[in-house]
């Protein structure tokens, strides 16, 4: 019925705690209480942990051999661990930043450029939530700034 | 004193001990920053701010005690900025404004534009004959809040305060003493074109009315 849509966004701490949770497009999701929404971002975190210890670090020196001879980058990249999960009505993709805080995005299965859209998702936190001084590391984001240009940015993709 | 500026500058050329260009630019005419537009990167500015804001945050226990404070740490740069402004001008505007819409013009234009790329979007004066004292500059989006969000328990807040420190400085030096205050009137109802307009009400003292009236006679 409903194609190309963004559902909900969910940002999760490095401990494994819920710091955002905004649902954008009614009826996509089925309503879940927030203890459920906490639970689901704990038990995302544990599962996140483990894939990554599965994936094998990558060596520059067999991997990368030409490639990256512009800097002086000796340091193996970061497993990433689970990044994509698929369910027949939704698409769910995780991105972690540097820091360890992860952002889920919820998308029908057919969204195309979830990639951009993450990016301007962390563009925005890094913009109206780090860059604000009333906000606590670690704690929940409770930022108007970052729910009204979050909710413009994903209001215009929805209605494209 | 400040009236007496520029004719001691320029009898000053011909005294010994300091040497002038001879183009007749100091340093004092050309920002330091020499890059072709002179701008700035407004993500450092936004963390310097940050930290400010945190810094005056720890260290008091009201509202009012924290704009304050951020008045405080704006209120010198205003000093030093209506002198700077003042030298940059063509010599025969270097005189500082004397009269209070002068004054005024000169903050929203020559000072917003250097401290922000544009003029403020609006002067106003207060319409209650009560408080004839009482002059308004209106910035839609101050750029010192633009990745700020108020706390709801402290919506009393606006930490364009230190811009109101600014502004009071400037008055200050330009011998108009007054009392400016950075006020939120946006963001009171969904979907408002600038959530985060802020209203710079200056009060003047007393005795610059008198002057000013005394002026008007003359």
């Amino acid at each position: 019925m409903i194609t190309r849509t963004v559902f909900a966004l969910i940002i999760i701490n490095k401990a494994g705690g819920l710091i955002y949770n905004r649902t954008f497009h009614e009826g996509g999701l089925n309503k879940i209480s927030t203890n459920d929404y906490l639970v689901l971002a704990g038990t995302f975190h544990g599962v996140h942990a483990i894939t990554a210890r599965l994936n094998p670090l990558k060596f520059p020196a067999t991997n990368r051999s030409s490639t990256s001879s512009t800097g002086p980058l000796t340091r193996p990249e970061l497993p990433s661990g689970l990044e994509v999960l698929e369910s027949e009505n939704f698409r769910m993709q995780c991105f972690t930043t540097l820091t360890g805080i992860k952002f889920l995005l919820f998308t029908d299965t057919t969204q195309a450029n979830v990639d951009l859209t993450m990016r301007r998702v962390y563009d925005m936190y890094t913009d109206y939530v780090m860059k604000n001084p009333f906000y606590q590391l670690e704690m929940p984001v409770r930022c108007d700034m970052f729910d009204r240009k979050l909710g413009s940015y994903i209001r215009e993709i929805n209605n494209r | 004193m400040a009236h007496l500026g520029p004719s001691k500058a320029a009898s000053s050329k011909e005294q010994a001990g300091l040497r002038y260009p001879s183009n007749g630019k100091t340093i004092y005419h050309r920002p330091l920053n020499r890059s072709k537009t002179a701008e700035l990167s407004q993500a450092s500015f936004a963390y310097l701010f940050s930290e400010m804001v945190s810094y005056a945050q720890r260290r008091v226990t009201g509202i009012q005690e924290l704009e304050k404070r951020l008045n405080l740490q704006g209120h010198p740069i205003g000093l030093k900025l209506l002198d700077l402004l003042l030298i940059r001008e063509p010599p025969r505007s270097q005189t500082r404004p004397l009269t209070i819409i002068a004054l005024l013009h000169f903050i929203k234009i020559n000072l917003w534009t250097h401290l922000f790329g544009r003029q403020a979007d609006r002067l106003e004066k207060s319409s209650n004959p009560d408080t004839p004292d009482e002059y308004m500059i209106i910035d839609n989006e101050p750029l010192v809040n633009a990745y700020i969000s108020v706390p709801r328990e402290m919506s009393q807040l606006n930490c364009a305060a230190f811009v109101a420190g600014i502004v009071e400085g400037v008055c200050d030096g330009a011998m108009f003493p007054a009392r400016v205050t950075a006020h939120t009137v946006g963001g009171k109802e969904e979907g408002e074109m600038w959530p985060g307009k802020t209203v710079f009400l200056v009060k003047f003292q007393s005795e610059v009315l008198e002057r000013e009236a005394l002026i008007g006679k003359g």
